[in-house]
């Protein structure tokens, strides 16, 4: 069954997964433009934006516990994953700046430094933005194998680092945010635990 | 719904109030929810009639009485006020209703009293947000009572022309405008003068973020994020931000009630 699965899985174009990522963003223009965002447009365009950022972050983490757990593989996706999260985390900052701090570079800057939320979110960011920059096969080969994928580890910071800047941004607990810390810390937890392929992913011979 | 006519006041801002839909569609009030929206589509839930307001503690006639009695239809004013929030952005609220003052006479301040405790409604049956103990309900608010009987203080059971929407407290609620909205409680069943500073609920949750006064103040940033500057409801996506006004614009008439009191420890 799972090489069923992972045999249709290889039928997929990866522009299929560019195309199903660019769905939120779709809605979102459409709503811009239909008035459909509610009383506080700014607030909902940036969170919005942030929260699909996060969901695709979390999306990337999964594949790999996925193929080990399960056997299916999503890696011919992953990189897409990834740099569809980044395409979402950048107009994410850019809607904060321009929309919400209304350009207050002055406040933005000492915001920056004295927020936990807002160093948080810098601090993935940051790190994303080395990652999507160096997404290209060319920054691979230039880079090497291992320095390559010893960088892209850094995904590992920048994912709690992304659920923070979310708690730390709220008055209250709240479920959504708490859930997706969870799910965060349950998928690095898992590449500890889980380190390679478990027996019954590999089809037994005959 | 029948119209309430009010008498339009001289203490109103001249500024133009955000639209019934804005003021209607962007709550908060977690009885009903977290979220802005969720007070709007939560709260036709709540029985809102019959209601009454339970007076206690350090008053000559302490009883049950009703929205009718605290605020009757011959002495609703219109206030047009700023509403500041505590998370940074603001709006224009044209309440309908009485000067606290008016209510805290009819039923006698003893001299004794020195604040005054106020408490939202608690039925987690009709308020949702209620079942999860993301507060601890009820939420409770106080103000010192010369700031209970400042002109500016009232008691509120309308908006525009309209009673109060529940999603906004209805049947009656507390606006102080030159306070962080948070202490403005909301659908209020109980008013209690005591001796002492009564508890609330921020306060209560989180001491070094909410302080028991809770002035707008661009000099005293919340721990989180910055209060000198907010975002204007209804302003587009491009409105930007405007520079927050030391007591929201209301200085002028309430400073004084603060003279010789350091408002960075008193936040």
């Amino acid at each position: 069954m799972i090489r069923g699965i992972n045999n249709a899985l290889r039928r997929i174009p990866v522009w299929a997964v560019w195309l199903a990522g660019a769905v939120p963003f779709a809605v979102l223009l459409w709503d811009i433009f239909t008035g459909g965002l509610g009383v506080d447009p700014v607030q909902e365009v940036e969170h919005r934006l942030g929260q699909t950022a996060l969901y695709f972050l979390i999306g990337g983490l999964a594949v790999t516990p996925l193929l080990r757990l399960t056997g299916v593989s999503l890696m011919r996706f992953r990189r897409a994953i990834g740099v569809i999260c980044f395409a979402y985390a950048l107009p994410h900052v850019l809607a904060w700046v321009v929309l919400d701090m209304g350009l207050l570079w002055g406040q933005m800057a000492r915001d920056i430094l004295k927020r936990p939320y807002l160093l948080f979110g810098m601090g993935s960011f940051l790190i994303l933005i080395a990652l999507a920059v160096t997404s290209n096969n060319l920054s691979l080969r230039r880079m090497g194998g291992q320095a390559w994928r010893r960088l892209h580890k850094l995904v590992y910071v920048a994912a709690p680092l992304a659920a923070m800047h979310w708690l730390w941004a709220i008055k209250v607990n709240e479920i959504a945010p708490i859930f997706w810390a969870a799910v965060i810390a349950l998928l690095l937890a898992s590449r500890l635990v889980i380190r390679r392929p478990m027996s019954w992913t590999r089809p037994a011979r005959s | 719904a029948q119209t309430i006519n009010a008498r339009p006041s001289p203490l109103s801002t001249d500024q133009t109030p955000n639209t019934f839909e804005e003021i209607t569609n962007y709550n908060n009030f977690y009885e009903f929810g977290t979220g802005k929206e969720d007070p709007a589509r939560n709260a036709g839930a709540l029985t809102t009639d019959p209601w009454s307001v339970e007076v206690a503690g350090l008053v000559d006639r302490p009883g049950s009485y009703g929205v009718e009695d605290l605020a009757p239809d011959n002495a609703l004013e219109e206030r047009i006020y700023r509403l500041r929030c505590v998370e940074a952005w603001s709006m224009v609220v044209p309440w309908i209703g009485v000067p606290l003052a008016s209510v805290l006479a009819k039923v006698g301040v003893q001299p004794s009293a020195k604040f005054v405790e106020f408490e939202t409604l608690v039925r987690p049956e009709e308020m949702i947000g209620q079942q999860r103990a993301i507060l601890d309900w009820p939420y409770r608010e106080g103000l010192r009572l010369d700031e209970a009987m400042h002109p500016l203080t009232i008691l509120a059971t309308g908006l525009y022309d309209q009673p109060m929407p529940n999603q906004n407290g209805a049947p009656i609620r507390l606006v102080v405008p030159w306070k962080y909205g948070f202490k403005s409680i909301k659908s209020i069943v109980r008013i209690n003068l005591l001796e002492r500073e009564p508890v609330n609920t921020w306060k209560q949750l989180q001491a070094s973020e909410y302080g028991f006064y809770a002035n707008v103040n661009p000099q005293v940033d919340h721990p989180r994020w910055s209060q000198a500057t907010e975002r204007v409801i209804g302003a587009g996506l491009f409105g930007g931000r405007k520079e927050t006004l030391m007591f929201n614009g209301y200085g002028d008439q309430v400073a004084s009630l603060y003279a010789g009191m350091d408002l960075s420890v008193n936040y």
